[in-house]
C-alpha cells in the first residue's frame, strides 16, 4: 500500500482517547489501572473507475446488522446516500458506535483512508459505502464485515462490485443525476423503480443509444470499481 | 495519530509479512483468455518480491508498463523484472492469444520471489491489459484458480479508433491477423483521461458502423465484462 495516495487520514473514536486521557490524570495517585486491550484498524478505500467520482466514503462501526441486503428494499438512510451522496442519516442509524466520513468526494485514482480503535471485547462490523455520483442510484461498499478474525498485522484485500439502490430510474436524465456530469438533483423521497436492491445493470451513456442521458461513454464502469484494504496494525 | 506514526505501523506490518519462512517452489501456470472477441499481445509472467511489481492498481503506469498497454511490447517490463531478478515467463502463447485459446508454462520461483504478476495488453484497446496484481503465491502444493479484471493503463485517452502502438502515438495498433475484424474512420469517443492511475477499464463502447461512425471498434463483438481471463495455478515443491 502506498500511503503517499492517501488524501486524509481520519481518526475514528477520538472520544475515547480523549476520555482514556482524563482517566489516567484522575488515577495519577493511585495504583494505575491495566490499559485496555484494544484493536486498531487501518482502512483504505481506492477509487478504480474511469470517471465516476466517489461521495464522501463512510466509514461505520456498528452491531451486526446489514446495512443493505441485495433483494431486499433499501432503507431511507441508504436511499438519500445512494441518491444524493448524503451520508448523514447513515451515520446516526441505530446501532452504530462509531461513523466517520471522507472530507470530500474521492476522485477516480484517489483512496481515502481511515484509522479506528476499539476494545477488544467489542463486538465490531463494519460498513463502507459512497456513492457513485454520476449516476442515478448506484453505489459501492461492504456492509457488515465481521473484523474478530483478523490477527495482528494481517490484511485483507477486497475489490468492490456496484449496487442499484433500485429506488430511481436509471434513465440519465438532465437533471436527475447529482454528479459533475450533470449538477442534477440527489434525493428525491419518491420510489420510481424496482424498490429492490440488486447489483447494477451498468450506465448506457448518450454515445452507447440512450438519447436522453447526460452521461458519456467515459462514465460507464466495469465492476469492480472499489478496492479495500482493511489492515489490522496493533 | 500522526500519519509518521501510521506509516511506520504500516511498513512494521509489511515487513513481519515478509518473514515469513520463504522457499523455492515450482509453479505451472495455464492462461485462458476468457472473452468473446478480444485478443492477448504477448503475455508476461513475474514472479518477484513484494515491493517490485509489474503495476499497482492506484499507482500511475510506468513507463515500461506505457508501452506493454498502448503496443503490447512486453520488452521494457521483462528487462526491469530481470534488473530485480525476478523469475519470468516471456511470451508462453508466442504471439496473440485469442478469444478462448489458453497457453501454458511451467518456472520455478527463487526463494525472494513470493508474488506472482500477470500483464497483456487487450486488442482491439487503447491501453486495455488484463492484469494479475502481485498475488501471493500460495506456500502449500495445490491448484488454485484466479481471475484477471481488465485494466486501464490511464496513459492514453480511450478513442478506440485505428492508430499506433508507441507510446504517446494515439489510436489502437492494428496487426496483421486483427486488419479485417477492426472499423475504419471512426471519429473517435473521447479525447479525455480522467483517471491517469492504473485502473479498471471502463469497456470498451464501439458501434455498429464498420466504414464510420464514433469508433472503429464492434460494439456486438468485441466488448467483455470481467473476468476477462481465468489462471489456473499448480503450485509444487
Amino acid at each position: 500500500m502506498k500511503l503517499s495516495t492517501l488524501r486524509n487520514v481520519v481518526l475514528l473514536g477520538i472520544g475515547s482517547v480523549l476520555l482514556a486521557a482524563c482517566d489516567h490524570n484522575d488515577n495519577k495517585r493511585n495504583t494505575p489501572e491495566p490499559e485496555p486491550v484494544t484493536r486498531t484498524y487501518y482502512l483504505g478505500l481506492l477509487n478504480v473507475t474511469e470517471s465516476q467520482p466517489f461521495s464522501p466514503v463512510t466509514a461505520l462501526i456498528h452491531n451486526d446488522q446489514r446495512l443493505w441486503e441485495v433483494g431486499e428494499s433499501a432503507s431511507v438512510p441508504l436511499e438519500i446516500l445512494a441518491e444524493g451522496g448524503d451520508n448523514s442519516e447513515l451515520m446516526i442509524l441505530d446501532g452504530v458506535t462509531m461513523a466517520e466520513t471522507g472530507l470530500a468526494p474521492l476522485p477516480p485514482g484517489y483512496s481515502e483512508g481511515f484509522e479506528f480503535t476499539i476494545d477488544e471485547d467489542d463486538v465490531a462490523y463494519l460498513t463502507v459505502v459512497t456513492m457513485l455520483v454520476n449516476t442515478n442510484d448506484a453505489f459501492t461498499g461492504i456492509t457488515n464485515k465481521s473484523l474478530a478474525e483478523l490477527a495482528v498485522h494481517d490484511s485483507i484485500t477486497m475489490m468492490l462490485p456496484v449496487y442499484d439502490a433500485g429506488t430511481e430510474a436509471n434513465d440519465e436524465v438532465a437533471g436527475t443525476i447529482p454528479g459533475p456530469a450533470d449538477g442534477g438533483e440527489g434525493f428525491n423521497a419518491e420510489r420510481d423503480d424496482a424498490d429492490t436492491v440488486s447489483y447494477h445493470p451498468g450506465v448506457v451513456s448518450s454515445q452507447d443509444g440512450l438519447p436522453e442521458s447526460v452521461l458519456m461513454a467515459e462514465h460507464r464502469f466495469d465492476n469492480p470499481v472499489a478496492r479495500l484494504i482493511i489492515t489490522r496494525v496493533e | 495519530m500522526k500519519r509518521s506514526n501510521l506509516f511506520r505501523l504500516m511498513l512494521a506490518a509489511g515487513l513481519a509479512g515478509a518473514a515469513v519462512q520463504a522457499h523455492a517452489v515450482d509453479v505451472e501456470l495455464e492462461i485462458q483468455n476468457l472473452t468473446r472477441g478480444i485478443y492477448f499481445t504477448p503475455i508476461l509472467v513475474a514472479a518477484h518480491p513484494f515491493d517490485q511489481q509489474l503495476f499497482r492498481v492506484g499507482d500511475p503506469a510506468t513507463t515500461e508498463l506505457q508501452s506493454m498497454a498502448e503496443g503490447g511490447d512486453i520488452s521494457g517490463l521483462e528487462t526491469a523484472a530481470m534488473a530485480y531478478n525476478a523469475n519470468i515467463i516471456s511470451n508462453p502463447a508466442a504471439g496473440l492469444l485469442a478469444p478462448t485459446m489458453s497457453t501454458s508454462a511451467t518456472f520455478s520461483t527463487s526463494e525472494s520471489n513470493e508474488y506472482l504478476s500477470i500483464v497483456a495488453m487487450m486488442l482491439p484497446t487503447n491501453d486495455g491489459f488484463i492484469g494479475l496484481d502481485t498475488w501471493e503465491i500460495p506456500k502449500e502444493a495445490g491448484t488454485y484458480t484466479v481471475y484477471l479484471n481488465a485494466y486501464d493503463a490511464g496513459t492514453e485517452a480511450n478513442d478506440e479508433i485505428r492508430g499506433g502502438g508507441s507510446p504517446g502515438t494515439p489510436g489502437m495498433p492494428v496487426p496483421p491477423p486483427l486488419e479485417d475484424m477492426i472499423g475504419t474512420g471512426g471519429s473517435g469517443v473521447t479525447s479525455t483521461i480522467n483517471n491517469a492511475m492504473v485502473h479498471v477499464h471502463p469497456g470498451n463502447l464501439g458501434d455498429a458502423d464498420m466504414m464510420a461512425g464514433q469508433s472503429d471498434i464492434q460494439n456486438t463483438v468485441q466488448r467483455w465484462l470481467n473476468p476477462v481471463a481465468k489462471v489456473t495455478i499448480t503450485v509444487t515443491e
